[in-house]
């Protein structure tokens, strides 16, 4: 007899000698893997994945002599005062653009807010002002869905180099998602009121500020702290673009590989974000 | 005879300047300063930008724009670069996965005896990676790889570790702590206990932060190459850079409908998902 057909003569595989070890899941495992290596593949080839770009000497010198510089961080009383300056610089393009995004949001707001609609007091509003407030909720929309990087890139080629396309820039887009968000509280707080008043023959505005603004004053302004937080940090970024503040000041000592000078603004990047953070939070804890 | 005909104290004293009901003035009045020295410390150019000559020039820009380059071999490189920026994404994100879940369980204090040594100097990592935005860590990871979305890639994923680590860091200390204490009681080693007993509790929450900034990343990923990092946005910066305008109205057009689809995705399986 020959050594195969004598199953007792065969090597005894450790699973089937000890059952217990046996992974009773084990076609599901390998159908995973296998299928996460089929999707995986393509991402890698389309995102040029080359971890070993990372170690070739080319790349790894001047990265190390970039990391290296970083230490000290550059601190010049000359070099300070224009970091000092251009971060107020970077608050100041947040705020402005958030106060003209405000500017913009609220009367789009009030002419896209369904609970303010005199039509819809008698079931469903007429067409004519559904449609209307329908496409000045589209406005918003695509306000709100072109990037603020995008906006300043444009802007830059308009107005030139410097803080107004980047005020701009955040007006445009934080205005859009205000105006959304807006609405959105707006309409999700009680409505009872301001129908009562609106059935009363009160004024839209008289329902807005003796209605709707009472009771939801609190999250719309614990919101655009919020949008302003946010703000400063699309701000500083916004820079790269050439609009102005601490990421053009980045950028060029970026170009530049001045590893002090970046390891300097990185700090000073994240004690803004940092501060920001802290400031947002606290205003909006106060506010409840 | 009553107490109060002895007590020379007023009943109502007047509001303190500096009193508690005043904070919303004093905010306001912080706000104002704050909005006055913006502007003007920024000393926009407003005349410039709202003169009839630059009115003219925004018209004569936009109006370069229409109408958009469909040529097919143009839409073919669009295509492309829109599965770039998707790939970039969801790859960043991945590996954001892989490191923030790395950083999150020296970084979290999972039960009571934890000594959790490594807790402070993780949390200040993952604070580091997460306070600087995408755009910076490309910016700088252009230096060590070159243009190309592979810096888009690593970028994402290191400001996604610090973000998700932090979650993940949180998801894992508000574990219910009940099933980690029934293996540990029985002697089961720490990284048995995580994958057995905190792992599956978890993994809801992971999966749905994990796909928040999926999302988020997509809308990243197509701005991310403005620096040179790849995808959608390094087609826009170049088009826009050589003036090619006709081309760059159809990358603004890819880019709006990638964020637009995106949007109504996440809607809908949202609203899936809720009811």
């Amino acid at each position: 007899m020959s050594p195969a057909q004598r199953p007792e003569l065969r090597p005894k595989l450790k699973s089937q000698l000890q059952p217990q070890l046996r992974d009773p899941a084990w076609l599901g495992r390998v159908f995973g893997c296998l299928a996460t290596a089929v999707v995986l593949w393509p991402l890698l080839v389309l995102s040029e994945f080359k971890p070993g770009q990372l170690f070739e000497p080319g790349a790894l010198k001047p990265t190390l002599h970039f990391l290296a510089d970083f230490f000290p961080p550059k601190t010049d009383a000359d070099f300070l005062a224009m970091l000092a300056r251009e971060t107020w610089r970077t608050v100041a393009i947040a705020t402005a653009g958030l106060v003209l995004a405000m500017l913009l949001a609220i009367p789009l707001t009030l002419l896209s807010v369904r609970v303010l609609s005199i039509s819809a007091l008698s079931g469903r509003m007429a067409w004519l002002p559904s449609v209307f407030r329908q496409g000045i909720r589209g406005v918003l929309i695509v306000l709100r869905s072109v990037p603020e990087l995008v906006w300043a890139l444009l802007f830059v080629r308009i107005v030139g180099l410097g803080p107004t396309s980047g005020v701009l820039a955040i007006a445009l887009t934080y205005g859009g998602m205000l105006g959304k968000v807006y609405a959105d509280i707006l309409e999700s707080g009680d409505a009872h009121a301001s129908q009562t008043l609106l059935r009363n023959g009160s004024g839209r505005m008289q329902a807005f500020f003796y209605a709707l603004l009472p009771q939801t004053a609190a999250e719309l302004t614990s919101y655009t702290v919020y949008r302003w937080e946010c703000a400063i940090r699309s701000s500083a970024v916004l820079g790269f673009v050439g609009a102005g503040g601490l990421g053009q000041q980045m950028d060029a000592s970026m170009k530049m590989f001045n590893g002090s000078e970046v390891g300097t603004m990185l700090l000073v990047f994240m004690l803004l974000v940092w501060l920001a953070d802290n400031v947002s939070a606290w205003l909006r804890k106060g506010l409840g | 005879m009553t107490a109060s005909t002895h007590s020379p104290v007023p009943q109502q004293l007047p509001p303190k300047l500096f009193d508690a009901r005043c904070t919303a003035c004093w905010f306001m009045v912080g706000v104002l300063a704050l909005v006055m020295a913006s502007f003007w410390s920024l000393n926009l150019q407003w005349a410039q930008f709202l003169s009839w000559q630059a009115l003219l020039k925004m018209g004569r820009f936009l109006g370069e724009l229409f109408p958009p380059n469909v040529e097919p071999a143009f839409l073919k490189k669009l295509g492309l670069a829109t599965l770039e920026t998707l790939a970039m994404s969801a790859l960043g994100t991945l590996l954001a996965v892989v490191l923030g879940l790395a950083l999150a369980l020296p970084a979290s204090k999972s039960h009571a005896d934890d000594p959790a040594r490594w807790r402070g100097l993780t949390r200040l990592i993952l604070n580091a990676l997460r306070s600087i935005p995408e755009l910076v860590w490309a910016a700088m990871l252009l230096i060590t790889v070159g243009l190309g979305p592979f810096a888009g890639t690593l970028a994402l994923a290191l400001h996604t570790a610090g973000v998700l680590g932090r979650l993940f860091a949180e998801a894992i200390e508000n574990a219910p702590a009940g099933p980690s204490f029934a293996l540990r009681a029985r002697g089961v080693g720490e990284g048995r206990v995580f994958i057995y007993a905190t792992l599956p509790q978890i993994l809801p929450q992971l999966l749905s932060y994990t796909l928040y900034r999926w999302e988020n990343n997509i809308r990243a990923a197509a701005v991310l190459g403005v620096v040179g990092a790849g995808g959608l946005g390094q087609m826009l910066a170049y088009h826009l850079g050589l003036f090619q305008m006709q081309d760059t109205s159809s990358v603004l057009l890819a880019m709006l409908l990638l964020v637009a689809l995106v949007d109504t995705l996440s809607y809908v399986s949202r609203r899936l998902l809720e009811r």
